[in-house]
């Protein structure tokens, strides 16, 4: 075989260009699919009322998901903030340190599923709590739990050293800096994360599976922390795989609202975020 | 003029209010300080200077142990404020850093109103009455020369002020909790020459209260302002005296070279 | 940073040619303020009077380079020494110009004046100061403190000279009135040589101040050896700081 002739750099770069430019274009492709199929296809089952009705819409659903999403973020908040000040502001490196951080990508590895199964036995059976809307946080909570102390932890990394350092200089100790200084300035950085990350819980269906979610009509909505909820991915998932004869439309729309539902958090922690990057300006 | 051994530290006359004795301080392995003896003087500016790398600024955050926060860092010898060593382990780092303040190389203001930092120390350290605060913002910033340029917009974002302004409300904010000494770690690099000189007026104020040390790239900062002057090289303390010998006519070769612009 | 300071280095030592340009040009006026004295030689002296203009020139032109090269260079150091030590020489070095027209003028007052005895202590005090002044502006460009104490020991000489002839001329004014008027002039003269002298030594000391750092008097002798020089007239003031 002869060696190639040599090609002009400017021949390599639209090469390479045009291979960048499909990768690019064949991320959006999936996406744009996904949200043309569902909007044809579901688009004359969307109504107010398949949103707004208790008996044939979606009501429950959407009243459940949005407790389990805010029971979830609650939850998962206060240990997830905890461990990231911890782990950023206090630990020193170390093999303990070595070792949380191992755990946090690995429980960030672990499928959804076997968070159903853990919480099953932990929550559920083992400290009796039975199939319901707090189990079912539980198990949300542990399953967001790594990408909460990541996303902490990038947004105390924001705040920069030297104000730290200006806080401890005039004798304030670790915690005072952390709790007048750090905390403060990072907490938007923090919320924003806490949005993102909980918007999985949203979006979950094995977790809940086993936990709490339940199907029907007899308790629509929970009336405490005790009781089973209806949320839109377990309904989304008993419709398509167990009910045959609702129609096409309705699942699709149940699933085009359940994308708007996602889509919308994500927007709003975009948003939270472009409107305290201004407001902020070290 | 000796180059190799250096040459013996002279102590200063009249009251010391710091002094040091064999300090070393390692990096890990590597030796950034090398047995630092000095004596700096009650109520006189001190200049640390010497090329960038040298250890003069590690040296300055022995005397309030902000190296504490590095988590490399280890230190030998002794650190004595007033005769009693920092390194002690019964030494309350807080109350150390209260009574050693220190300015920073930027201007940090904290993403707060004018008021709130300088009310932040006095704060932290208990005081939350309305008019006592009020009385130490005031205080603090006319000891800034700071106050009659904002005592009108003390509610506004700190942000909002010019880097010199920055500098002097974090000077400010230090002397409201009352310190004894104020380390100042190249507290002009970031500001132009009108700044420098506010600060440097106002050090100069400062000198009457405060035992003052700072660190400097700037030699001619250190022949204004500093009655003794400190060269550090490498790590090693190279010569301390009186500024307008090390100026005039330093003892060292090295000394020599540095402040007449001959160096690497 | 390297092409900066080397720059600053050539104009160093381009303000040392200068001043050794300007100590030269004096020197060569003593000298012929002296030769114009002995050999009355009017014309002699004129060139001398006239020579004073361009070594005051000489003396302002140096004293801008150190002024600007202070302004721009802010020199530390050896480097601070030197221009400081160069600015104070040259007022030295003019003054030496002066006494060298002084000098010159007393050469056209006593032009048509037969000496009652030929002249012997003046001229050899003239060449003694000319060399003196020569070795400390070498001592300042070799930055050689051995030539600045020998400068310092040739002002004792100057000094004895200076002593030897005001007693003889006041002897000689007693007993030949008739000679007052030259011996007044040539007392004068001697005078302006002896300061000359101190001068110099100002020089040498300002020379041993840029090597070492220290300021000091290093002649003290000759304030010790003169009881009767608190009377005598201070024409630039005392010799030392």
């Amino acid at each position: 075989m002869s060696a190639l002739p040599r090609t002009s750099p400017k021949v390599s770069q639209a090469v390479a260009f045009a291979l960048l430019w499909i990768a690019a274009v064949v991320v959006i492709v999936p996406v744009a699919a996904i949200l043309a199929i569902m909007l044809l296809k579901g688009g004359k089952g969307l109504s107010w009322e398949l949103i707004s009705s208790v008996e044939e819409g979606l009501l429950p659903a959407i009243a459940g998901t949005a407790a389990l999403v805010a029971l979830t973020a609650l939850i998962s908040a206060p240990f997830g903030i905890a461990a990231a000040v911890y782990l950023s502001e206090y630990a020193r490196a170390g093999t303990l340190v070595r070792l949380i951080r191992l755990a946090i990508v690995n429980l960030a590895g672990v499928p959804s599923v076997v968070y159903g199964l853990f919480g099953l036995a932990l929550f559920v059976t083992l400290l009796q709590l039975g199939r319901c809307l707090l189990a079912a946080a539980c198990t949300m909570a542990l399953l967001v739990l790594p990408l909460v102390i990541t996303a902490s932890e990038e947004a105390l990394r924001q705040v920069p050293r030297r104000l730290r350092e200006a806080s401890l200089a005039l004798g304030a100790t670790r915690w005072q800096t952390i709790r007048k200084v750090v905390l403060p300035n990072a907490l938007p950085g923090i919320i924003t994360g806490l949005i993102l990350s909980v918007g999985r819980a949203a979006g979950e269906t094995a977790p809940i599976l086993f936990t709490g979610a339940f199907y029907g009509l007899t308790h629509p909505f929970p009336r405490s922390l005790g009781d089973p909820f209806v949320a839109l991915t377990y309904k989304l998932f008993v419709d398509a795989t167990e009910f045959p004869h609702v129609e096409e439309a309705e699942k699709w729309a149940t699933a085009a609202v359940l994308v708007a539902l996602v889509v919308a958090m994500n927007l709003a922690a975009a948003v939270f975020r472009a409107r305290l990057r201004r407001a902020r300006r070290w | 003029m000796s180059s190799d051994a250096n040459l013996p530290i002279k102590k200063p006359e009249g009251e010391i209010k710091l002094e040091t004795h064999d300090l070393s301080l390692y990096y890990d392995g590597f030796h950034a300080l090398k047995n630092i003896s000095v004596y700096i003087p009650a109520r006189r500016i001190t200049a640390l200077i010497g090329p960038s790398g040298c250890g003069k600024s590690s040296f300055l955050r022995c005397f309030n142990r902000m190296n504490d926060l590095i988590q490399s860092a280890r230190v030998t010898g002794e650190v004595l404020i007033d005769g009693a060593n920092v390194y002690d382990r019964t030494t309350d780092v807080a109350a150390l850093r209260k009574r050693v303040g220190m300015v920073f190389q930027t201007p940090n203001p904290f993403p707060m109103s004018i008021y709130d930092n300088v009310a932040y120390g006095p704060r932290l350290h208990g005081i939350r009455e309305r008019s006592a605060l009020d009385e130490v913002v005031e205080k603090s910033l006319r000891g800034a020369a700071l106050w009659d340029e904002v005592k009108d917009t003390l509610r506004k974002s700190a942000l909002d002020l010019s880097g010199g302004q920055q500098q002097r409300l974090s000077i400010a904010r230090v002397l409201a909790v009352e310190p004894e000494v104020l380390l100042m770690d190249e507290p002009c690099s970031a500001l132009d020459p009108t700044a420098t000189f506010k600060i440097e007026e106002l050090m100069i104020e400062l000198m009457e209260n405060y035992t003052i040390v700072i660190v400097t790239h700037n030699m001619y900062q250190a022949s204004r302002v500093s009655q003794y002057t400190g060269f550090f090289l490498l790590g090693d303390l190279i010569e301390y005296g009186d500024t307008v010998q090390i100026f005039e006519n330093p003892k060292d070769q090295r000394t020599d070279d540095y402040v007449r612009g001959r160096f690497g | 940073m390297r092409r900066t300071r080397q720059a600053f280095e050539e104009q160093l030592e381009q303000l040392e040619r200068h001043l050794l340009e300007m100590g030269t040009f004096v020197e060569s006026m003593l000298e012929k303020a002296g030769r114009a004295l002995c050999q009355h030689d009017v014309n002699l002296a004129r060139e001398t009077i006239a020579a004073d203009d361009t070594a005051d020139q000489m003396d302002l032109q140096i004293e801008q380079e150190c002024m600007r090269l202070l302004a721009l260079q802010q020199p530390m150091s050896r480097d601070l020494r030197t221009i400081g030590t160069v600015m104070k020489v040259i007022a030295d070095v003019e003054r030496v110009g002066d006494y060298s027209v002084d000098i010159a003028r007393a050469a056209i007052d006593l032009a048509e004046t037969e000496y009652y005895k030929p002249l012997e202590d003046i001229p050899r005090m003239v060449e003694i100061v000319r060399r003196m002044l020569r070795q400390a502006l070498e001592a300042l460009v070799a930055r050689d403190l051995e030539l600045v104490r020998q400068v310092i020991e040739k002002d004792d000489e100057v000094d004895r000279l200076w002593y030897k002839l005001r007693g003889q001329l006041e002897q000689t004014m007693r007993e030949r009135p008739e000679i007052v008027q030259q011996a007044v002039a040539l007392l004068l003269v001697a005078r302006y040589l002896e300061r000359v002298a101190d001068h110099v030594v100002n020089i040498a000391e300002r020379v041993a101040y840029m090597e070492t750092g220290r300021l000091e008097v290093l002649a003290p002798s000759h304030l010790a050896e003169a009881p009767s020089r608190a009377d005598a007239e201070g024409d630039s003031g005392p010799a030392q700081e």
